[in-house]
């Protein structure tokens, strides 16, 4: 294939160590007793309900649907009784706990009824994108991004290109290598329904060239389907290949703007294993219950195993043949990217493709943690062309303006930076703490805001309400008045006396005139003793002056 | 450090900042060894003296100021400056100017600025400066290479002037130093001499730069080359600063060769190797991208022309270099990438 690659700028030559476990051959896990189910498994709403401790339930039933636009179902991954709906620790970088449906497996696993789709074709683009948003598809490259949202283009845009990422960039995870090499006619059955619902013109499998058994499969599989509007992009290894930004620049070309979407340059960008996903949901009616997950690193047998979602992590383990004895921590995901596991008995969800057992070996910086020289060496590495340092030191001095002004929300966490910083320098974790603190400060603008509209609204409507029953009562006065006729004129002028005396009284006291109101102190002061100086030259009462201006103050 | 692991990522690369100081200690080693062998044991007395109070500011200071002092110390960069000042210094300095040099270097030019990493001049650089206006004729009594001496300067001999000021009954320091190669070009220059009549009558100067000098620099050269093969610099400074610097001398020389020495003779002679390679690359007070490396170092190889052939001093490479430590910060600022997914750069 002669297609010109574009590069992307920085990025890092790993050491790979996918030999550990890219041998095995992907084997089904053992059915746990029981199946801790996650709500929350995507990027948007929790599903909702729709199940009740006690029900039972096939394998493959929804147990949630998914809530509002970006959102996705989740299913059972095996039959039994749903035992709880209760919180429970997660696969989460924060460690808190969050609602999961509670599964008893019966051990049958006997399937519900399933509706497979016989001619993709026959359907419309958007009953395709119901049948893949009902199976719960989420990106299953690590980001977890309802997948029909991302097969939905809008009337606005025309996709041009397709692009199944096959990279799989990160070290020691082997999943997509495996499915690629095992599965590629389902990876291939999805790529043809994703791009009838896209309506794209062009689609293709990038892989990167550290897999040459992946790229040699799934290009035989085209030859054997005849299939020839599908291409194999060959792309060099090179960390973070697998991003999507960076996949798109090089098969394209073209960069997807800052703060935009790849559709903004009719590109949609999909992961091979949610490819497959949409297959086993269209063409088997199978929803999305299980996923492939690399357990390496420091584990006996490195494996890949085809894993229920929902089967307790801590479960996997002894199928892997258990942790080596200088395990630090297990990690989610990969080295670079990944996060740390707080509790083993947290479930896999759909977006987990890697548990690496960490040992403090993998890590080869030494040392302490030294102040930043300056190296450039960040800058060097980053591949999105950031100054990872000078977002540091503003991270650092909590100058949220300025690390903006340094483009901090392109940064796409990718880890190079900190792989590289010779002082050994956490740069990611700072990067993370001004998001977030950023994030933190525009929601609370965003409450004060609110709050400061409500009260203005409250004291506009109290002040119009009484404007309105001073208006009713002068209105029933004048009419009262008009009753009795025009007759007591000395009582009017009366009352009349009183009010300019009390009025005058009023502003005797010292009321202060609107227009000083948003001086500052000083000018106040100051005015204040001109006022004094003027009453005292008028030889008027002295005390009255100086008891203004110490008000003033 | 409990947080240097807390999140992702897991990994790192076996590069730290003590690595690449040693890794610069290392390069310079060869051509310390020369110096050795051309002008005697004069420099590895500099570079003792300037690591022995190079350290031990460090480590007052840093009590001082409560911060941690092992591993400030063991990271080299303090043995890294004494080694480039005890380099730049007269190889029979007396002890008590290269004292003063790396304490000015490592108290005002590096702590007071909050350390390593946070200094805007290279210290080396402003220790030498420093010395060069304070004490002009220290700074420029030169030892002359062993071959051209006529006076014999034994190591005792040596041992006495660097710590007492006093040579052997017999031996005067005009028997044993002499101008540098770059001194007299400019003296003979300013007489009305030509080029070449200057480089023919001498025996200070030898076909590239001058004699002992011109080894001393080929070595500089080639540790710099080695520190380009081991990924500690990049190649953007040295490239800008000798490029610059042969451009403009080519120039000069082209029009007129009789009163501008030709573009081999400068980068050959004085501090412009050391400079280009070694302390032009300074990370901290240098520029940070590769583009702003290339300015970098093209402004200083400028500034050393410039100087040299119009100011008032023979050499000028510390000067450049801390002219542009000034410009680093305007010259990062101008020199920022185009980030990803932005159509200009702001």
């Amino acid at each position: 294939m002669s297609r010109q690659l574009s590069n992307f700028p920085g990025g890092l030559h790993l050491p790979g160590h996918k030999e550990l476990s890219v041998g095995e051959a992907v084997a089904a896990a053992e059915i746990p007793n029981r199946l801790i189910i996650p709500l929350h498994q995507h990027i948007g709403a929790a599903a909702e309900p729709l199940v009740e401790a006690g029900q039972k339930v096939l394998k493959g039933e929804m147990l949630a649907k998914a809530k509002g636009f970006v959102s996705a179902a989740v299913h059972a991954s095996s039959s039994g009784t749903i035992l709880a709906i209760e919180d429970r620790p997660v696969a989460h970088p924060s460690g808190l706990p969050a609602l999961c449906i509670v599964l008893e497996t019966d051990g049958e696993d006997v399937w519900c009824e399933r509706h497979p789709v016989e001619d993709y074709h026959s359907l419309d683009p958007s009953a395709l994108r119901n049948i893949i948003r009902d199976a719960g598809i989420v990106g299953l490259g690590g980001a977890g991004f309802p997948a029909y949202i991302k097969l939905n283009p809008g009337a606005r845009t025309a996709v041009d290109t397709l692009i199944l990422n096959g990279a799989e960039c990160e070290p020691y995870i082997t999943c997509d290598d495996r499915l690629m090499r095992e599965r590629a006619d389902e990876i291939i059955a999805g790529a043809r329904i994703m791009r009838h619902a896209l309506q794209a013109s062009k689609s293709l499998i990038a892989i990167e060239d550290n897999k040459p058994e992946a790229i040699a499969s799934v290009r035989e599989a085209l030859e054997r389907l005849d299939i020839d509007d599908i291409e194999v992009v060959e792309v060099p290894t090179r960390y973070p290949m697998g991003g999507e930004k960076q996949l798109i620049k090089v098969v394209t070309g073209k960069e997807v703007p800052s703060q935009g979407l790849p559709l903004d340059i009719g590109v949609v960008c999909h992961n091979v294993a949610t490819a497959a996903a949409v297959h086993r949901s269209v063409e088997l009616g199978e929803p999305l219950i299980s996923r492939i997950v690399t357990l390496t690193g420091g584990v006996e047998r490195p494996r890949n195993l085809e894993v229920r979602i929902g089967t307790p992590i801590e479960e996997l383990l002894p199928q892997a043949g258990g942790l080596s004895a200088n395990v630090e921590r297990l990690i989610v995901g990969g080295p670079m990217m990944g996060f740390t596991l707080q509790h083993r008995e947290a479930p896999v969800v759909k977006t987990v493709n890697c548990i690496l057992a960490a040992t403090r070996e993998m890590d080869a910086s030494r040392g302490p943690v030294r102040p930043c020289i300056r190296c450039g060496a960040c800058a060097e590495a980053c591949p999105v062309s950031l100054l990872p340092q000078q977002l540091y030191w503003y991270a650092r001095a909590k100058d949220f303006d300025k690390v903006q002004d340094y483009n901090l929300f392109d940064c796409i966490e990718c880890g190079c930076c900190a792989y590289v910083c010779p002082s050994n320098l956490p740069l990611v974790q700072f990067y993370r703490f001004a998001k977030t603190e950023i994030w933190s400060q525009e929601r609370e603008k965003k409450a004060s805001d609110l709050a400061r509209e409500r009260h203005e609204f409250r004291t506009a409507r109290i002040e119009r309400e009484k404007a309105e029953r001073a208006a009713r009562m002068a209105r029933k006065k004048a009419a009262v008045k008009g009753d009795q006729g025009t007759g007591d004129n000395a009582k009017k002028d009366a009352i009349k006396a009183a009010m300019e005396r009390a009025k005058a009284k009023k502003e005797g006291a010292g009321t202060q005139p609107k227009n000083t109101e948003d001086l500052t102190k000083e000018q106040r002061r100051k005015l204040a003793e001109a006022k004094a100086r003027r009453e005292k030259a008028l030889k008027d009462q002295a005390p009255n002056g100086a008891s203004g201006g110490k008000e003033e103050k | 450090m409990a947080e240097i692991n807390s999140s992702s990522p897991y990994a790192h690369n076996p590069q730290n900042v003590t690595g690449v100081m040693l890794a610069v200690v290392y390069a310079l080693i060869p051509a310390t060894l020369a110096y050795v062998w051309l002008f005697g044991p004069g420099v590895l007395l500099n570079i003792g003296i300037a690591a022995v109070f190079a350290l031990s500011a460090e480590a007052t200071i840093l009590a001082w100021r409560g911060a941690p002092v092992r591993p400030a110390l063991s990271d080299g960069s303090a043995l890294v400056t004494a080694l480039l000042l005890g380099l730049a210094l007269p190889p029979l300095s007396p002890w008590w100017l290269t004292t003063v040099g790396i304490l000015f270097a490592i108290i005002i030019a590096k702590q007071l600025y909050g350390g390593l990493g946070f200094n805007p001049f290279n210290p080396a650089m402003v220790g030498y400066v420093a010395l060069l206006i304070s004490f002009p004729v220290e700074m420029t009594t030169w030892l002359a290479p062993e071959s051209l001496r006529s006076g014999e300067l034994g190591f005792g001999a040596m041992l006495s002037y660097v710590f007492t000021g006093n040579l052997p009954v017999g031996l005067t320091l005009d028997s044993i130093t002499a101008a540098t190669p770059l001194d007299e070009m400019k003296t003979q220059l300013s007489l009305g001499q030509t080029v070449n009549e200057i480089r023919s009558a001498s025996p200070l100067f030898a076909q590239f730069g001058g004699t002992g000098w011109q080894v001393i620099n080929g070595l500089f050269l080639l540790g710099g080359l080695w520190l380009l093969a081991r990924r500690v610099i990049t190649w953007h400074a040295p490239v800008g600063l000798l490029g610059m610097l042969f451009l403009l001398a080519g120039f000069f020389h082209f029009f007129d060769a009789g009163q501008y020495p030709g573009p081999v003779f400068h980068i050959a002679s004085g501090g412009v190797l050391l400079g280009a390679f070694f302390i032009a690359t300074d990370p901290t007070s240098g520029a940070t991208s590769n583009k702003g490396r290339l300015v970098f170092g093209a402004g200083a190889g400028a500034l050393i022309y410039l100087i040299r052939t119009f100011g008032g001093f023979p050499d000028a490479v510390a000067f450049s270099v801390l002219l542009m430590n000034m410009a680093a910060p305007t010259i990062d600022y101008y020199t920022q990438p185009r980030v990803y997914g932005h159509i200009r750069k702001d």
